[in-house]
């Protein structure tokens, strides 16, 4: 009987100790923090969409919204549509992408297939680093020097292509590097071993393997300048009604209707003001979309 | 894949024509021909089109770094003729006329300081919470979903500008008024805080930079979340071997490894705030009050100011000063992102 042994007690002291109170509580109190840093990130997001949904639904509701445009309308006057902004938007647009898709891809070819290593291809990359991080403004200023200063051509949309070119050339060259890269270096060894020259197994072997990231990065860059303000503008003045040619004359965007009318204090202003913020927000998504959608489409098939 | 025995990297120029070709060495003058063997025809056009071909690619990585080059290069002559007729101190003063060539008065110093005021403000505002996103989206929130909540933080990228303008003025000035007239009674001994000089209620700098710091989170926490996502998975396992909660792994392993990422990420943010244009175009009121250096001061920066003159100028000179102004800006951004770059290249932790 003098001799009890607690079975239930450990002969020795436990090795792993349970975590002390203080480092729980710094634990909790940092995933709490982080978790709401997330969400205090979400709120302007949902806030910014709500705000524009509820504002703009109304004006974007009526049918002449998608097929008129403002021609010969008072500041007052209800009506009329955002015709002549839409074909604006997507006409710079489309012009810039046909400019700036070819020279982005041809550097990401020369960075990934043929400089790789040398010195020109290095001080590429670091210009390219630069050019993502040239403000808008300077982009526009720029073209203004040379295309209307030094050239003294008129302000017109195809200046501000070429704006919107310098802002979407370096995420083009971004996102196809980034795909080229990927593109498996056996696949380009095979095509060598056949006795195809370099330059046809990059056009048939590399660049459709990498097409469906390349096509998703090209579609994004272009959804991306379609919301540039600062080179509509400097580049090119308003015109409420519809104008088709990028060379001359006066051309509306919705970004530009969107400055424009900011000033009207009209109800109608207002209509229109929040009007074109949905109607630019639904364009980039419907670009965002048919980004994935050509992600999906143009994958490689894999037997 | 560089030390492979068929590295692809560099043997690349000479697959023209034949198999019996002497076997590729790197660093073979393209120039060289290759003894043509079965139809010389078929072989020379080959090799053209392999010339052609990667003197395009070549050109276009040539004239990428031309571009910068040029930008400056064509500012700085337009900037020149405006620069030398000025009236007033470029560097000191604090007045901005271009309207009339005859008569030019431009100096950068109220726009350069509104403009680091504004950026440096939104900064501060922003590093945390996208140090926090970064890590909550890498360390903290299931690998399910962990994507879509990346990709609706990207979403406020795709946001244009000019829409956060829009609701930084309309909407989310009138609801933050009451913090900003608080932040003046009771700090307004700070000059930060003090009184501002503008009337129109929220159209000031504090505005501004919330708006701001909205706008470059994107930025911050994209890089970030890379740099953070790249730590190696062996430092995580070891710290939780031993012993370490979420938190001890995060700050020993995750934080040292991605810290001079994130300050490049936060720099490159920075960069994106200091030519931010429209949105502070839209929220900032003009004033021809000098700035103070207070939160609540409204004013203008250079893109602001450049946005909001620029399109009604029909004169070089008149233009030309603004040219000036965005030199400036094109220079300060240069530096900026430059040395973010060289933060991310020095460390290893490759972006």
């Amino acid at each position: 009987m003098s001799t009890t042994v607690d079975l239930d007690k450990s002969a020795t002291a436990p090795t792993f100790t349970g975590i002390s109170a203080g480092r729980k509580a710094r634990n909790t109190v940092a995933t709490v923090l982080m978790t709401l840093a997330f969400l205090i990130a979400l709120v302007p997001l949902v806030w910014v969409i709500w705000t524009v949904v509820s504002q703009g639904i109304a004006a974007i509701a009526s049918s002449s919204w998608w097929s008129q445009s403002l021609n010969g309308l008072l500041a007052r006057q209800a009506g009329g549509g955002a015709y002549h902004a839409i074909v604006g938007t997507l006409l710079q647009g489309l012009v810039c992408a046909i400019i700036a898709t070819p020279i982005g891809i041809m550097v990401a070819i020369y960075l990934v297939e043929y400089g790789a290593g040398t010195r020109l291809a290095r001080a590429t990359t670091f210009m390219v680093d630069i050019l993502t991080g040239v403000p808008s403004i300077v982009a526009a200023l720029f073209v203004y020097a040379v295309w209307i200063s030094i050239f003294g051509l008129p302000r017109s949309a195809f200046a501000v292509s070429l704006a919107l070119v310098l802002l979407m050339l370096p995420v083009v060259v971004r996102s196809t590097e980034e795909m080229l890269r990927i593109v498996p270096d056996d696949l380009r060894e095979a095509s060598y071993a056949l006795g195809v020259p370099k330059w046809k197994t990059i056009v048939k072997v590399v660049i459709p393997t990498a097409l469906s990231g390349m096509l998703t990065g090209i579609v994004l860059a272009l959804a991306r300048v379609m919301g540039e303000t600062a080179p509509v503008l400097i580049l090119v003045a308003y015109a409420p009604y519809i104008n088709f040619d990028i060379f001359g004359g006066n051309m509306a965007s919705l970004p530009l209707m969107m400055t424009v009318e900011r000033t009207n204090p009209t109800d109608a202003g207002a209509d229109r003001l929040w009007g074109a913020a949905i109607t630019l927000i639904l364009i980039i998504t419907i670009f965002q979309l048919l980004a994935a959608f050509l992600s999906k489409v143009t994958a490689p098939k894999t037997k | 894949m560089t030390d492979g025995p068929a590295g692809i990297g560099e043997p690349g120029d000479r697959w023209g024509a034949s198999v019996s070709a002497s076997v590729p060495e790197a660093g073979i003058p393209p120039t060289e021909p290759p003894p043509p063997e079965q139809g010389t025809a078929g072989a020379t056009f080959v090799q053209r089109g392999d010339r052609i071909f990667r003197f395009l690619a070549t050109g276009s990585g040539a004239f990428v770094v031309a571009l910068i080059g040029a930008i400056g290069v064509f500012l700085l002559i337009q900037a020149i003729p405006p620069l030398l007729q000025n009236n007033a101190n470029f560097l000191t003063s604090r007045q901005f006329e271009a309207g009339d060539p005859n008569n030019l008065h431009f100096g950068i110093l109220d726009l350069l300081l509104v403009t680091v005021e504004v950026s440096l403000f939104a900064l501060v505002l922003a590093m945390p919470i996208g140090l926090g996103i970064a890590l909550f989206l890498t360390q903290y929130a299931p690998a399910k979903v962990a994507r879509p909540f990346g990709y609706m933080v990207d979403l406020l990228a795709a946001v244009p500008s000019i829409i956060f303008g829009l609701w930084g003025l309309f909407v989310l000035a009138p609801v933050i008024q009451p913090f900003a007239l608080w932040l003046q009674d009771n700090l307004g001994w700070f000059f930060l805080f003090s009184p501002g000089n503008v009337s129109i209620a929220g159209a000031t700098v504090f505005t501004a930079g919330i708006v701001l710091a909205v706008m470059i989170l994107p930025i911050i926490t994209a890089i970030s979340r890379e740099v953070f996502a790249r730590t190696p998975r062996a430092h995580i396992e070891a710290a939780l071997a031993l012993g370490a909660t979420k938190w001890e792994v995060v700050r020993m392993t995750v934080w040292p490894f991605g810290r001079a990422g994130y300050v490049s990420a936060s720099m490159l943010g920075l960069g994106r705030a200091l030519g931010e244009t429209i949105a502070l175009m839209i929220i900032l009121a003009a004033t021809p009050a000098i700035f103070t250096g207070s939160l609540f001061d409204g004013g203008a920066t250079f893109a602001s100011k450049i946005a909001l003159s620029f399109a009604e100028l029909n004169n070089n000179l008149s233009a030309g000063a603004f040219i000036a102004a965005g030199l400036v800006l094109f220079v300060l951004t240069f530096l900026v992102n430059a040395a973010a770059r060289w933060v991310i290249a020095r460390s290893g932790a490759k972006a």
